[in-house]
């Protein structure tokens, strides 16, 4: 089975599934679950093989399909009179694929409206806006989180020299040397680098303590990091003064 | 032209957000603020008529000089480099808040099927959505809802212009 169709189209597995539904002119009120899910699974199994980030909630969606095939294919549960009678285990979805319908239409209501600096323009002050902040951010240093943390940490891992791996290193180090070293030259010079904590000795191991003692300060609330925008350089600053 | 007139044409070439009819009450204090909306629509009616590049059109509750729309190409040229449009996911994002607001990121992720944080987030950012406040509710989640922006970007008067959200019915009925 192949089928060509660029996968990053899909808004989210509901998406899909209306793309299949359409695609094979079904009604949606009377979705033939078995045909469905199998194309479903077969359109995950192929995001798999092409090694694509497969969200969870399309693995959501392939579950509650499975349920409601094996809930049309058993018997009606007998002497329960709780439930109403003959309801449709494919009602909910509909219900959620209708609704999904509806606003992915308005979504493309709202894109064909005439907007402001696509279609119309006034008079100069949206730029003007946009200059302060730009200037904004250029001064205003932001706080980073553990992630960007790890990825300044996964870019120093990513320079180090191959070699280098391969090398013994048999020098001792412990995270409490890094912490305090860390502390000491916060208090020394105010402010720190994330790179200039490293120096020029990159090898794993220092990087490696380095990072940890960060994370644990940042635990502890002794130190902030803060990063001027996206991929600047990450700035430490004790959290408490003197 | 009579004076008051002109006095609205000014003021509207002067402002940078949309001009409300209360702050033209504020200028024109001897002047009922009938008498400016019926002025405001004369003007609007008096640019059309001229059918020259600028226009006048209410959004976001007020008045404001805007292009044409069939002249976006050419201003496109001048302004090029911040085609700041929005993705599917965000429209989509956006569209669940606009007609749903004010309501909280699961409602959304429930409707859209996928985890809607990081376009709730590039909406955020673009000011074009807003935090409303807390739902009192286990974990106080947060509430969304649209802002002044949404409408100016949208080439909204207010909320109540945005087309009706097709409901389950119509598209049973289409389905029939």
């Amino acid at each position: 089975m192949s089928y060509e169709i660029k996968l990053d189209v899909f808004e989210g597995p509901l998406d899909l599934l209306l793309y299949l539904i359409r695609k094979n002119e079904i009604d949606i009120y009377n979705i033939p679950i078995a045909l469905i899910t199998e194309q479903y699974l077969s359109y995950l199994e192929m995001m798999r093989s092409l090694n694509l980030d497969l969200a969870g909630e399309y693995l959501v969606l392939a579950s509650t399909l499975i349920h409601i095939k094996s809930k049309l294919l058993l018997p009606p549960a007998e002497g329960d009179g709780e439930e109403e009678e003959g309801e449709d285990p494919r009602a909910e979805l509909v219900q959620q694929l209708l609704e999904y319908q509806a606003f992915k239409e308005a979504a493309l209501n709202l894109d064909a409206r005439p907007l402001l600096e696509r279609d119309v323009f006034t008079r100069g002050a949206a730029s003007e806006e946009e200059q302060t902040t730009a200037a904004e951010a250029d001064d205003a240093p932001i706080e980073v989180d553990i992630f960007e943390l790890v990825t300044a940490f996964r870019r120093i891992i990513a320079g180090l020299d191959r070699r280098e791996e391969l090398e013994i290193d048999m020098e001792k180090m412990s995270l409490t040397d890094r912490i305090n070293e860390i502390l000491e030259r916060l208090s020394e010079e105010g402010q720190i680098a994330f790179s200039d904590l490293l120096g020029d000795r990159t090898d794993r191991k220092r990087i490696i303590y380095t990072f940890l003692a960060i994370l644990e300060l940042m635990k502890l609330r002794m130190v902030r990091a803060y990063q001027s925008g996206p991929f600047g350089a990450i700035r430490l600053f004790p959290a408490v003064e003197g | 032209m009579e004076e008051k007139i002109a006095i609205i044409e000014a003021l509207l070439f002067a402002s940078e957000a949309p001009l409300t009819v209360e702050q033209i009450v504020l200028a024109l204090s001897d002047t009922e603020k009938k008498e400016i909306v019926s002025l405001l629509e004369g003007l609007i009616r008096e640019y059309d008529a001229r059918g020259g590049g600028i226009c006048l059109r209410e959004v976001a509750g007020g008045f404001q000089f805007r292009t044409r729309t069939d002249l976006a190409p050419w201003l496109r040229k001048l302004k090029a480099g911040r085609p700041a449009l929005l993705s599917p996911a965000a429209l989509e994002t956006l569209a669940v808040v606009a007609y749903r607001q004010p309501l909280v990121k699961a409602e959304i992720d429930r409707i859209r099927g996928v985890d809607a944080s990081g376009a709730l987030k590039g909406l955020l950012d673009k000011k074009i959505v807003r935090i409303v406040g807390r739902k009192d509710v286990p974990g106080k989640p947060i509430i969304y809802g649209t802002t002044r922006k949404f409408l100016e970007v949208f080439n909204l008067k207010d909320l109540s212009e945005l087309p009706t959200l097709r409901e389950l019915k119509d598209l049973q009925e289409q389905q029939e």
